[in-house]
């Protein structure tokens, strides 16, 4: 009769081969019933070991246990390995059609290209060491005019060419009825901030300007960046390598800069700016050996006013500790939607201030 | 400016193609505007010819059939003009010839007669603006078959010139001249008014008298006059170059006048002296009502303030602008009185645009020329008189002047240079190129004195002009390097009001709205569509004096209109779904300001004259979600556009609140103010239906705040840790039954008012209208959490809080649900 081990070793095969060839959770439960359940052999024979020689209730004891813990084992394996096909097997059935259009996220909306490009413009001058500062769109004359070395009777304070506001309206005005103008230009904060700081000075003003002028190029109201750098020792030569510096983080690391000298009063020696064509590469030819559109041939584009601040500003804002034989300084100012177009290919003007969500959608 | 560089070239010829000197003048300060070219583009086709015969074409009464000679022999040439006569002295465009117009000139029949080239006129050559006829040319002047571009500027280059308005030296062919000189090193001849001066006094005394009455404004009038003057065409180089140079000719005296001011600088004016009575001129201002008619045959109202050469009879010329008609040079002219002058600039310019009347003569003064000038155009004119018009020069000069302003010194000092270019130029160059601006140049150890020329007066007043002029003639652009300022310990960076603000507008952006930059004007009526009325600020706007047009003729007071506007247009173009926002300005009447720039406090000793305050504004209407295959979307309403301002709050950190509110524009019953931390932001709400339809808009959702307080009431970046409990809340839910008028947030204010420290949370959940509350009332559900930092609450502990909440809300009327 063959021992008691070698039959739980029969059981323990049997068991096995049972548990590999269930093909479900259902037959798997099965299983385990038959082999390690309340009527199963292995059971009864746990059950007898008190019934048994003490000489044989070792073994016996100890086989019976080892089976029933590698059985167990083995259903709880054989378990988790059936349970991940027949998910695998839903999972393959539970099918959508991937094709149909997501439903939408609410929509992002757009920054108007202007503000872009105004931050834009301030991100690099911040990264050259600039702080941005805001000025009044409606102003005096004395900061628009007298306190940039404008004579009386210069031309641009006629009345056909600066926006005039009426003193007996809600407005602190001063002298007379030209004291309170739509600022021409971001000038005026150039005294303003010198009034308010003693140098150095590093700022850009970004903002509103206004002139009576309204064609594709030209609009009433339109937006300029200013730049004033005043410290000692500040030379036109800073003037180049600070606006080649940031021509080249908005137009591309290749462009080159060229300054033409010319006249406006609150600098001297004042000049105007142009950046190298970043579309035909300043050669003012395209592969195609057609004429460039952009810059018209001339491999330069046109961006802005510059130059060192005149003594005569300087005058206005000696109380503030500023010496002209001891500060020197320059300033520099530009269209920031002459930038957007340029950037953006936008032809006229007037598209910024239409607000059509065609337009706006195109700029995310 | 247009220079005929040919003429330029007489004074100084710097040896380059037209375009190269452009390119270097552009790059020392005087812009070019273009190269033009006068004449045909290629003038090899353009002949001297003399009509041997001029008979009439048989069947066309206006062509006559012309023999002309052309050098190769006679050529028959049909013309159409009414002088072509025999013996005339012509220029032929032979077959093939490029006419200025681009038509290319063929032999062809005209009505049956053919025609071997074309008789030419000056407006068809280019060379004038109006014509009779054919040119008919001085008999002799070149042998038959002599190219036309020896004997005529057939071939000119002409530079236009944008000449800055502090370089009054450059509106004239010899600064021009000398500008040329000066940036390229050529060879500058000697001044045409080189020469011999003029005496004062002298003959002419007897014949003309100058009085100037206020010398502030004529600081110089200088007079001479001429006799056995023949009126008669200039000859055809003078007008050639007048043509060149967009000047009309006229006559001889005229010409001269025009030639003399476009190489000088100076203008003049000639009267015929037989028409001055006495030879009197007076120089005074013009008395209200005075009338004239000038040279233009316009007559024109003068005002007192505008400066006039009067005869003993009255107005002859407004100085500096116009002559008058009533001694105007004609055929008949003998005897000339010319007049060279100094006018106050300003008060040219006043006049000129109060007249609305400009012309070359104003151009120059408006700028302010030098007394000095007047002599020398006198000094070239004379020589051209006697030359041109045969006239014999009455001897001296009527001169009457303050006297010469006094001779400029400056100094420049050494070092001075380079301490503004950032650049190193040598003191001898320094000094050669001020010289060779025409500047006086003494050596005074390491600095240079500088004397001012007359041509440079007005410009050039103090060493930093003297350190501009030094720098544009170096070569500036590529000599001068690239830095970035030396030792510089400037930090930059955004405001903190700056970096909220952006913040703000992503927001708004995120949440799927469009930014528009509306205008900041608006029209006057904006304020009365919107509803709104005095005392409402916003009914009072900043006014402009002289607005382009009535629609843009005040300062906008709210960002509303824009974005209506803005609304209107896109949906009329097919937009469906409309959802902006703005952050923009509004301008209200000066007030207290603040805080910062956004609240209207700028930098500067000044105050700005009106009250600048940003604004942040969004307009809603439609559904704010793009269209889907999965659900329906619905149009926003209140509590979606509620969402997007709590959104823009919760971005800041800004807990912002919403309690009933009124706006003249919006829906009574829809309608919010905004708070931020008790004060008042602002308003939210529904567009009264009335107003909306006037932008043909319907449901339409709108805010408004001010931007200065919303980020004033930001914590971000300032925020504190607050250590958070491991204790258990003690979460109630009530429900309370409470007249519909009272509001859900006077609700929970009451609720957490009552609740104490305890009360941390307090969220409604649920609103229920309807089966089992009284019609005029509603079912509010609140859900209230309680906890401590450091216990567990008991329910003993919260039942004191709880009660007060439960009084609390019977305060307000209402009871307690089921």
């Amino acid at each position: 009769m063959p021992s008691m081990v070698d039959r739980i070793e029969q059981i323990e095969a049997g068991g096995r081969q049972a548990v590999s060839a269930a093909a479900s959770a259902a037959e798997l439960e099965e299983v385990r019933v038959t082999w390690l359940g309340r009527k199963a052999e292995l059971t009864a024979i746990l059950r007898g070991i008190a019934d048994l020689e003490p000489a044989e209730r070792g073994p016996v004891g100890g086989a019976a246990n080892r089976t029933r813990k590698a059985l167990e084992a083995q259903i709880e394996e054989r378990g988790a390995e059936l349970a991940a096909a027949e998910l695998e097997t839903g999972l393959v059935e539970d099918r959508i059609d991937v094709t149909l259009p997501g439903s939408p996220a609410r929509a992002v909306g757009h920054l108007h290209p202007i503000t872009r490009t105004r931050r834009l413009i301030e991100d690099v001058m911040v990264g050259l060491g600039y702080r941005v500062m805001e000025g009044p769109e409606v102003e005096h004359d004395f900061y628009n005019f007298t306190a940039l070395n404008h004579p009386e009777d210069h031309p641009a304070r006629m009345l056909q060419d600066t926006f005039y506001v009426d003193p007996a309206g809600p407005v602190e005005a001063g002298d007379g009825p030209r004291d309170v103008l739509l600022r021409t230009h971001t000038s005026p904060m150039q005294v303003r901030a010198m009034e308010a700081a003693p140098p150095p000075i590093f700022m850009i003003v970004p903002g509103k300007t206004y002139r009576r002028d309204s064609d594709a190029t030209h609009s009433p109201m339109f937006h300029q960046v200013e730049g004033l750098a005043v410290g000692e020792g500040i030379t036109l030569a800073d003037l180049k390598g600070t606006l080649l510096a940031m021509l080249r983080e908005i137009f591309g690391p290749d462009r080159e800069i060229r300054m033409r000298p010319h006249f406006f009063p609150f600098t001297e020696p004042s000049v105007e700016f142009d950046v190298s064509c970043f579309r035909c590469s300043g050669t003012g030819t395209l592969n195609d050996s057609s004429r460039c559109g952009l810059c018209k041939g001339i491999g330069w584009i046109e961006l802005g006013g510059a130059g060192m601040v005149d003594p005569n500003v300087f005058g206005f804002v000696s109380d503030s500790g500023y010496d002209s034989d001891q500060i020197t300084g320059f300033a520099f100012g530009f269209g920031i939607e002459r930038i957007a177009m340029l950037r953006h290919g936008v032809g006229d003007l007037r598209l910024f201030f239409d607000n059509d969500v065609r337009l706006l959608e195109q700029f995310s | 400016m247009k220079v005929p560089y040919s003429w330029m070239a007489e004074y100084c010829d710097p040896g380059l193609e037209p375009g190269v000197l452009a390119e270097r003048l552009a790059m020392t300060g005087t812009e070019v505007e273009r190269v033009a070219r006068v004449g045909p583009p290629d003038p090899s086709g353009f002949v001297i010819g003399v009509v041997s015969e001029a008979g009439s074409h048989p069947d066309a009464d206006r062509l006559s059939v012309c023999q002309v000679e052309v050098g190769d022999g006679l050529r028959t040439i049909v013309c159409g003009a009414p002088n072509v006569a025999a013996g005339q002295t012509v220029v032929v465009a032979l077959p093939g010839a490029v006419m200025p117009d681009g038509n290319r000139i063929r032999k062809a029949k005209l009505r049956g007669v053919a025609s071997e080239g074309m008789i030419c006129s000056e407006v068809e050559l280019g060379l004038g603006t109006e014509s009779d006829g054919i040119m008919v040319l001085e008999e002799g002047l070149a042998a038959p078959g002599t190219p036309a571009a020896e004997v005529l500027a057939l071939d000119e280059a002409v530079l236009e010139l944008e000449v800055t308005p502090n370089r009054t030296d450059c509106f004239s062919v010899y600064g021009v001249a000398r500008e040329a000189q000066a940036i390229t090193g050529a060879e500058l001849a000697p001044p045409p008014w080189q020469g011999p001066e003029v005496q004062t006094g002298g003959a002419v005394e007897a014949v003309v008298s100058v009085t100037v009455e206020d010398p502030e404004m004529c600081p110089r009038f200088t007079a001479r006059a001429f006799t056995d003057v023949t009126i008669a065409p200039s000859p055809k180089w003078l007008q050639s170059r007048l043509v060149a140079a967009g000047q009309r000719p006229i006559n001889n005296v005229v010409d001269i006048t025009n030639y003399v001011m476009l190489l000088t600088g100076q203008p003049l004016h000639a009267f015929d002296l037989d028409l001055v009575p006495g030879g009197e001129l007076t120089v005074r201002s013009a008395i209200e009502g005075e009338r004239i008619t000038t040279l233009d045959g316009i007559e024109r109202e003068l005002k007192p303030g505008m400066v006039l050469v009067c005869d003993r009879n009255g107005p002859a010329a407004i100085a500096g602008i116009m002559g008058g008609s009533v001694s105007e040079v004609s055929d008949s002219t003998t005897s000339v009185l010319l007049e060279a002058a100094t006018w106050k600039g300003p008060n040219i310019l006043k006049s000129s645009r109060e007249l609305n009347l400009r012309s070359e003569a104003s151009a120059r003064f408006e700028k302010q020329l030098h007394p000095a000038l007047a002599e020398r155009a006198q000094i070239v004119a004379g020589k051209l008189f006697t030359e041109i018009c045969g006239a014999t020069v009455v001897e001296g000069m009527v001169d009457v002047s303050v006297g010469m302003p006094e001779s400029r010194e400056l100094k420049l000092r050494g070092g001075r240079v380079e301490r503004i270019l950032g650049m190193e130029i040598a003191i001898d160059e320094q000094a050669e190129a001020l010289e060779r601006l025409g500047f006086g140049v003494e050596r005074d150890g390491s600095d240079l004195v500088i004397t001012v020329p007359p041509d440079r007066y007005f410009d050039v007043t103090r060493e930093i002009d003297l350190v501009e002029e030094v720098g544009r003639v170096n070569d500036l652009d590529r000599r001068l390097p690239a830095t970035l300022p030396a030792g510089s310990d400037a930090v930059g960076g955004l405001s903190r009001q700056q970096t909220l603000q952006r913040r703000a507008e992503d927001s708004l952006r995120e949440t799927g709205l469009n930014e528009i930059v509306g205008w900041s004007f608006t029209d006057p009526g904006e304020a009365a569509r919107l509803r709104i009325a005095a005392p409402d600020p916003r009914a009072t706007p900043v006014t402009l004096s002289n607005p382009l047009s009535e629609d843009q003729s005040v300062m906008r007071t709210t960002l509303l209109g824009s974005l209506l506007g803005a609304a209107q247009r896109n949906l009329s173009r097919g937009a469906e779904r409309v959802g902006l926002f703005e952050s923009g300005r509004v301008y209200l009447p000066a007030a207290d300001v603040g805080p910062g720039p956004l609240g209207g406090d700028f930098p500067g000793k000044r105050r700005a004259p009106a009250n600048e305050l940003q604004h942040l504004a969004a307009l809603v209407t439609g559904p704010l979600d793009p269209p889907s295959w999965s659900d329906t979307r619905e149009a926003a309403d209140f509590y979606a556009l509620k969402g997007v301002l709590e959104r823009l709050g919760a971005g800041l950190g800004v807990p912002l609140t919403v309690r009933p509110g009124e706006q003249p524009f919006l829906h009574p019953g829809r309608c919010g103010e905004v708070l931020a931390s008790g004060s008042s932001l602002g308003w939210i709400g529904e567009i009264h239906p009335a107003i909306a339809s006037e932008w043909d808009l319907v449901n339409c959702l709108a805010f408004e705040i001010e931007l200065a307080g919303l980020l004033e009431a930001s914590p971000l970046g300032n925020e504190v840790y607050e250590d958070f409990t491991p204790f258990p809340p003690v979460d109630r839910d009530v429900a309370v039954v409470i007249a519909d008028e009272v509001a859900a947030g006077e609700v929970l204010a009451a609720v957490r008012e009552a609740g104490g420290p305890l009360l941390v949370d307090t969220a409604i959940f649920d609103v229920y209208r309807g089966k089992g509350i009284a019609e005029d009332e509603k079912s509010i559900a609140l859900r209230l959490r309680f906890r401590a930092a450091d216990r567990t609450l008991s329910d003993e502990e919260v039942d004191p809080a709880w009660k007060a909440v439960v009084s609390a809300l019977e305060g307000l009327g209402g009871r307690l649900r089921g």
